[in-house]
């Protein structure tokens, strides 16, 4: 799912999506593709192999980057996160000598589809990141993206080492302590008020909201489990029963086992357009959040610039630095705040626009599923009653 | 509140594009279709924590159960002697104050045994058709504080010649069905009929209704076992020879029983029968049997296999109901949580259809919820029935082994008296040669009466057996396609809830 970006005043265009991915032992590798008509590129379309690190350094480059403080720097993709199914994979293995060779072949077939599932979802949510990046006017021009999406080689950028992850750590600390500070002053601006008492209430109820689908989810992946080992008990039943059950048993056994793959799909459905769209607005909004707690710094900077430049005049010292100074304050402050603005009416259009469309997909798969599972129950029954 | 000039996309947001006044959900255009049952819309309504929209269910009168029996039954003169008994009210809430659950079953009269199997058994006992019909009710707390316990109303419906009457009922309580167990196993058992095992003892769950907490799991358990004592009773008196046992009729008919003392879950009896088993099983190993007839080999393997088989998929349906009750309660929170971001989305559109979606989770995870209860009290009961069965027709089994030791023992002992007669008849003891010649007509009159039992109990086996397995074969059918309608109802009921989502403007 590329983002096709024209830019109209330049009439370029600028395409990114990742055409391929390989899962090795403990790495992906992304194949991120490009086509673009910018004249920064040597060529219109080329490729190149990133890894998760890679990413990582593109956003957090940009999120420290000053220039940048009035955007809402796209969340960065997470950590592709294969242990889980991995260690079910080998529990599997291990077990193999338990189970019948049917069963075996059932459950690796799901877990292989499970892994292909999470393998999936991160490329996916890599290359969202990527496709948004590219559709901002202003990042999408940025060199150290040019340099991601072109440069032929490893970027070496290799994980950041135990002190900068101190370094980081403290960073966010500090952040969260001052965010009590932005929550506490009230803003002039009725605009950016209003999004700060939303956006705080609101990070909180996607982070609730979030959790809780995951919970709903899994127990549907779970009841999904039982009625799998329903459907083969009733089958090795069937199987051994030499009266005129077999056939029963035999003929629910099959029902079960096309119901099992329809709620183990409405649970996939829901995780994609349910809990990683809640997922991904909790990552959007924290990025929201973020901005603003950017501005209300440069706010604090502006008004300490305007109370030094009072006290310069007042003792008529280095006045003209004064001057200066609480210029630029001022200068960054209302660029922030502009751009701030216009990302802010951007992330609701955003916001809306994706839950509208994952919502009313949602709605369609979970009908289309629903009606099929009713058709097989009632199909199954029909021949049941029939048949006694 | 928002600002309206900022939503920047114009307001044709939301589902317009999908209601195109298509109806997404097509009307069910077969009978089959269309049988929400009405049990399921009283249950609804009345246990809902979700808005009340009863528009949402146009009810279907038609009872779902009496169709379902009409379709499952055996073409029978007996059967409209029951169908016209008619399926009775479902839920009897539990006397006790509050009733916190009225679990969607809809089992006391309408289950496995609304019809009869009894036609097929060739019957001597000529007479009387098989039309009887238990119930137990009315579940309440006589006493206090650990002396307390629960009293059963056990009503009989008949019009067999059998009975005084043609309705009666009687209070009777736990350890009364106990007792009347342990007596009949010990009558019949040994003989080689399959006597139906009560339900299980359960010192915590019946302490926790002593002590008198009112709460949801007390009545779940209460409710749990009421249903299993009427179908103890039911699978008890479908025995054509126990209906007739004097204990089950005094058990029905009379209004004061004697208290079975030594059914205690800690008393002495209840010891002395736990070492017996245990010596049982010990002894079973040590029997080696010349089976001579195949038949009863190839059934003991049967229901080895069977037992295997029905243990394992009782703990799958367990863990269902019990994943299916998570679900409930994940997607009722789901629902709030959805609730409030709905609450705190400043567009408009949006907020509302979260609120919507709010909504339509908050009415299926009440679906969820009755789905579970479905798993368990047709399915995953039935199951455990089974399961328990399937010990007693392995105990008539064990009763074979051990009347054939019998007599093999008797034979031994029999030859070796008459190894014995035959030096005394050397030596000049006429006392001792005229005792063992006593003895040995006294165990030959046992060797015959010990082949004649061994016959017997061959003989009462095949029949106990063919009966079993027919009754095992109807009882499985009803249940399961019971069970299916009862998943057909639910998916309805979620379709139509989704369907909802589209409509709603």
């Amino acid at each position: 799912s590329a983002v096709l970006n024209v830019d109209l005043q330049t009439d370029a265009m600028l395409q990114v999506d990742i055409s391929d991915a390989l899962s090795e032992r403990d790495k992906v590798k992304f194949t991120v593709h490009t086509k673009s008509t910018l004249p920064n590129f040597k060529q219109n379309e080329f490729s190149v192999v990133r890894q998760h690190e890679e990413f990582i350094w593109l956003h957090d480059s940009f999120v420290e980057n000053e220039e940048y403080a009035g955007y809402i720097i796209p969340p960065a993709p997470p950590r592709p996160d294969f242990d889980a199914s991995r260690e079910k994979l080998q529990k599997l293995g291990e077990g193999e000598g338990s189970m019948t060779k049917e069963e075996f072949t059932k459950m690796k077939q799901e877990l292989e589809a499970e892994y292909l599932a999470i393998f999936k979802k991160t490329v996916a949510m890599h290359e969202v990141f990527l496709c948004r990046v590219a559709a901002h006017p202003v990042l999408r021009k940025d060199l150290n993206f040019h340099v991601f999406l072109e440069y032929n080689q490893d970027l070496s950028v290799r994980g950041k080492n135990k002190k900068e992850k101190l370094e980081d750590f403290f960073k966010n600390v500090v952040k969260s302590a001052d965010g009590v500070l932005v929550a506490g002053v009230k803003d002039v601006d009725d605009f950016f008020e209003h999004e700060k008492t939303f956006l705080l209430e609101y990070h909180n109820r996607v982070k609730d909201a979030s959790a809780k689908s995951d919970r709903m989810i899994r127990s549907h992946k779970n009841a999904a489990d039982d009625i799998n080992r329903i459907a083969s008990s009733l089958y090795t039943l069937g199987t051994q029963d030499s009266t005129d059950l077999c056939k029963f048993f035999l003929k629910v056994s099959e029902l079960f086992e096309k119901t099992r793959k329809i709620e183990a799909r409405i649970a996939a459905d829901e995780d994609l357009k349910l809990a990683d769209l809640l997922k991904y607005y909790l990552r959007e909004s924290q990025a929201a959040k973020d901005l603003l707690y950017r501005r209300s710094r440069a706010l604090v900077d502006y008004e300490n610039a305007n109370k030094a430049l009072d006290k310069a005049r007042a003792k008529n010292r280095d006045v003209l630095q004064a001057e200066t100074s609480q210029q630029l304050c001022c200068h960054k402050f209302e660029k922030i705040s502009e751009s701030a603005k216009q990302e802010l009416i951007d992330f609701k259009t955003r916001r809306v626009a994706a839950f509208r469309k994952n919502l009313v997909e949602l709605a369609e798969l979970e009908l289309k599923h629903a009606k099929g599972n009713l058709q097989l129950l009632q199909g199954c029954l029909g021949i049941l009653k029939g048949n006694t | 509140m928002a600002d309206t000039a900022r939503d920047a996309p114009p307001e044709q947001t939301d589902f317009h594009e999908l209601e195109d006044g298509e109806e997404l959900f097509p009307e069910p255009a077969t009978t089959q279709e269309s049988q929400p049952a009405s049990l399921a819309a009283e249950d609804i309504s009345t246990n809902s924590n979700g808005p009340k929209q009863d528009s949402l269910f146009d009810d279907d009168p038609e009872d779902l159960f009496a169709e379902a029996t009409e379709e499952v039954s055996l073409d029978s003169p007996e059967r409209d002697v029951l169908l016209s008994d008619g399926p009775s009210p479902a839920i009897t809430p539990i006397t006790p104050p509050t009733s916190v659950i009225t679990p969607r079953i809809g089992h006391t009269h309408d289950d496995m045994f609304t019809h009869s199997s009894f036609d097929e058994i060739e019957e001597e006992e000529g007479g009387d058709s098989f039309d009887i019909h238990i119930s137990v009710s009315d579940p309440e707390k006589v006493g206090d504080g650990m002396n307390a316990y629960m009293a059963y109303k056990v009503t009989t419906k008949t019009s067999m010649s059998l009975f005084k009457r043609s309705e009666f009922a009687v209070k009777r309580r736990f350890s009364d069905f106990l007792g009347l167990h342990s007596k009949l196993a010990s009558k019949y058992l040994h003989i080689g009929y399959i006597v139906p095992p009560a339900p299980e003892k359960s010192i915590v769950g019946m302490t926790k209704v002593k002590v008198g907490k009112e709460d949801q799991s007390s009545n779940e358990f209460v409710e749990k076992r009421r249903s299993a004592l009427e179908r103890y009773l039911m699978r008890t008196v479908k025995h054509p020879i126990l209906l007739k046992d004097p204990d089950v009729l005094q058990f029905l008919e009379s209004s004061e029983l004697p208290r079975a003392v030594s059914t205690q879950a800690l008393s002495s009896a209840g010891l002395l029968r736990m070492v017996n088993k245990a010596a049982d099983a010990v002894n079973k190993m040590t029997i080696k049997m010349n089976e001579s007839d195949a038949w009863f080999e190839e059934k003991q393997q049967h229901f080895e296999n069977l037992d295997v088989q029905l243990r394992k998929l009782h703990t799958s349906v367990e863990s269902l109901v019990c994943h299916r009750k998570e679900l409930s309660v994940n997607t009722a929170q789901f629902a709030k949580s959805a609730a409030m971001l709905g609450n705190s989305e400043d567009h408009t559109a949006l907020s509302r259809a979260l609120s919507q979606l709010a909504e339509v989770e908050e009415k299926i995870d009440q679906l969820h919820q009755d789905q579970a209860n479905a798993d368990f009290y047709l399915f995953s009961e039935l199951l455990g029935d089974y399961v328990r069965l399937l010990t007693a027709v392995k105990g008539v089994f064990d009763h074979r082994m051990k009347t054939w030791q019998k007599w093999q023992d008797s034979q031994m002992l029999l030859q070796k008296k008459r190894e014995a007669e035959a030096k005394l008849q050397f030596t000049n003891k006429p006392d001792k040669l005229q005792q063992a010649k006593d003895e040995i007509k006294e165990l030959e009159g046992k060797v015959q009466q010990g082949e004649r039992d061994f016959e017997q109990i061959s003989k009462t086996i095949r029949k106990e057996v063919s009966r079993f397995e027919k009754e095992r074969v109807k009882d499985f059918k009803t249940i399961i396609i019971k069970y299916l309608e009862s998943l057909v109802q639910t998916q309805q009921q979620v379709n139509k809830n989704i369907s909802y989502i589209f409509h709603y403007n």
